[in-house]
């Protein structure tokens, strides 16, 4: 086929570089452009080359932070991967079930996340909180605020609450386009429940698992809201996530340099094992 | 391999079936021989593919029951009935090599793998894909995927039957000739019992010794193909069998004598029919012998297909068609007859005594 070259069009994909520009470009390079300077106010700049980046690679705070992150990352995805499965595998396929097992499994999806985190924050409460009251009532000694424990196990929960229907919805989208000849032949061949989960059901889920994980990780690995309206990083810094960390250097302390370092270096994070995942996952899936 | 008895079967999909049109299937009842090769011919929606799941255990008949070998499998699993069947898109365990997936249903079964191997090994070479065997499922052709279906089925030396659901719908027309003379030749070798689902006449007319023409929910015929063509029992199998399909002519019946829209024709025989019966003649576009006497019709169009020529044409006010040879001469002033023998008289749609 002939290609029609015409310089016009350009013209066409104008206003999304415009718009890339301003939502993306622009901003990101104004990070990198504090990244590299110090200033001292009166806008005035001084060029500080990877000073700010060695000092942030070699503060013992961004090391905490960063395994606290991949620590919570870890457990979310161990948890709430299998879980979306399993709630997928024994959602209903036909019949008024469906519609109202979807809804109820939108429904923490669409509460706004600092909503998710005040929800949370009030249920766990000693004093006024259901969760609270009633783990205390029966004895078992809770409290978010100065247990570093028991912060854990709120912002995980509430992070499984709030995430494992991403997983479930993604998943059963996968699990309703399997033909149903694929399960007739399975009954004809007698397989059982298992071989049918991991000769037809999990192959034909991998796609969406793969980004069922990836959208999990990125999320958990950027979490902010929540945990900083629950614990506030506390108690101490057992709950200082990179986020929480960056908000606190660049906004509480007005560091701008090391912050914009460490911005740079946390979407460097993100993006290598974003990479890493997707390559391992989709290399397996040729080369066998 | 076993003969498949259908006592007085009938299915609904809806619950509490009363009339005769709640029914998807209506009543069949059958004796399907031992080894014999059956296809289910009919349109869309005609109750074939329920019948088929009905005999394979995916689907309980409302009413009825269904024997294999004299034995009541009405209410066993598809497991238990130990039926193999290969659908219309294939089905193939894609993270598995071939080898895998043709093993697959005798490691469920636990068979010692020392029997898998030789079974499999012996399907691999029935169905040619031995170079393959180690190979992934997932990168083969349809046709292939199609075979490994197949050869899922065929693995199980004890299998009572193999059913097939429209298993060529997505393979190459070419390919389709050579499986379909592949799977008729491995029936030759065999034996097994085989029931074949397909809505076209060439696919179940080449394949089957006996063909079951259904329409509406219902058996209309079941015939060897030379049957169907010369006799058809219902008008519906003289549409739907041949190319074109036959003329049904609304006639008058008096004894022995059939007054087509004035034009008489005296039969060999005299039709018994039920007075009040909308009666009606069919006869092939082949029997239909078109010269210089006899009846006249009037010509519309004529389509040269290779071989023959079709003729379109007007009939006692009706359309007609009329199959010549490709140099058979049209006159200009034509007139047709219809050759005695192959005169079939319909009363209410269903054929009545011809054999006079």
């Amino acid at each position: 086929m002939e290609k029609t070259w015409n310089n016009k069009a350009w013209f066409m994909v104008l206003p999304v570089l415009v718009l890339v520009a301003f939502s993306a470009v622009i901003p990101l390079m104004t990070v990198v452009n504090y990244s590299v300077q110090d200033t001292f106010g009166n806008n005035e700049f001084f060029w500080a080359g990877t000073d700010w980046f060695t000092q942030v690679l070699q503060s013992d705070r961004f090391w905490d932070a960063l395994t606290r992150n991949l620590i919570f990352s870890g457990i979310i995805l161990a948890i709430e991967i299998p879980l979306g499965i399993l709630i997928a595998l024994n959602m209903p396929k036909t019949g008024l079930g469906v519609p109202v097992c979807l809804v109820l499994m939108s429904l923490p999806l669409l509460i706004p996340w600092n909503v998710v985190g005040t929800i949370w924050q009030v249920f766990g409460r000693v004093d006024i909180g259901l969760l609270g009251y009633t783990l205390d009532a029966i004895g078992i000694p809770y409290n978010y605020v100065n247990n570093v424990f028991d912060a854990w196990i709120t912002l995980i929960v509430m992070d499984i609450w709030h995430w494992t229907s991403l997983v479930v919805l993604l998943c059963y989208a996968g699990l309703v386009s399997i033909p149903d000849a694929y399960y007739q032949a399975a009954k004809i061949d007698g397989a059982s429940r298992w071989a049918v989960f991991r000769y037809i059901q999990l192959p034909k889920m991998k796609r969406v698992l793969l980004i069922a994980f990836l959208l999990r990780f990125m999320d958990s690995f950027m979490i902010y809201t929540e945990p900083f309206v629950v614990t506030g990083g506390g108690p101490g810094n057992a709950t200082t996530f990179l986020s929480i960390d960056l908000v606190k250097t660049a906004i509480g302390q007005f560091d701008l340099g090391p912050a914009a370092a460490l911005s740079l270096i946390y979407f460097l994070i993100i993006l290598l094992l974003s990479w890493i995942f997707y390559t391992v996952m989709t290399n397996s899936d040729a080369q066998s | 391999m076993a003969r498949i008895n259908l006592d007085h079967i009938r299915h609904a999909y809806g619950p509490n079936p009363k009339k005769p049109s709640d029914y998807s299937l209506k009543e069949v009842h059958h004796e399907w021989n031992d080894g014999g090769a059956y296809a289910l011919l009919g349109p869309s929606g005609c109750g074939k593919t329920t019948l088929l799941n009905i005999i394979s255990g995916l689907l309980q008949p409302s009413e009825g029951k269904i024997l294999f070998d004299g034995k009541d499998v009405t209410n066993l699993s598809t497991q238990e009935r130990n039926i193999a069947q290969v659908f219309q898109f294939p089905v193939i365990y894609d993270t598995m090599t071939v080898y895998d997936n043709l093993a697959f249903p005798l490691r469920n079964r636990k068979v010692p793998e020392t029997e898998v191997d030789r079974r499999v090994t012996e399907i691999l070479e029935m169905i040619g894909l031995s170079d393959r065997a180690k190979k992934r499922a997932q990168g083969l052709t349809a046709d292939q995927k199609q075979k490994i279906s197949l050869g899922r089925g065929l693995v199980r030396s004890d299998v009572s039957a193999i059913l097939f659901d429209e298993p060529l719908t997505v393979i190459d027309p070419h390919m389709k000739w050579v499986l379909r003379s592949q799977l008729k030749r491995l029936h030759k070798q065999f034996g097994f019992t085989m029931v074949y689902v397909t809505h076209d006449q060439t696919e179940a007319l080449t394949f089957a010794d006996k063909v079951v023409v259904m329409y509406d929910g219902e058996i209309v015929q079941i015939g060897t193909p030379a049957e169907l063509f010369e006799k058809p029992k219902h008008t519906f199998v003289g549409y739907f069998i041949g190319s074109p399909g036959m003329n049904v002519l609304p006639a008058k019946i008096d004894g022995s004598s059939v007054d087509l829209d004035g034009q008489k024709i005296a039969l060999s025989f005299a039709p018994k029919f039920a007075a009040g019966a909308k009666t009606e003649l069919g006869i092939r576009p082949e029997f239909v012998r078109l010269g210089r006497e006899g009846m006249p019709v009037s010509i519309s169009k004529v389509e040269d297909i290779g071989r023959q020529k079709i003729v379109r044409a007007t009939f006692a006010n009706r359309p007609i068609a009329i199959v010549v040879h490709e140099d058979g001469d049209i006159p200009a002033e034509p007139k047709i007859t219809f050759d005695p023998a192959a005169i079939n008289i319909y009363a209410d749609s269903w054929r009545i005594g011809g054999e006079a």
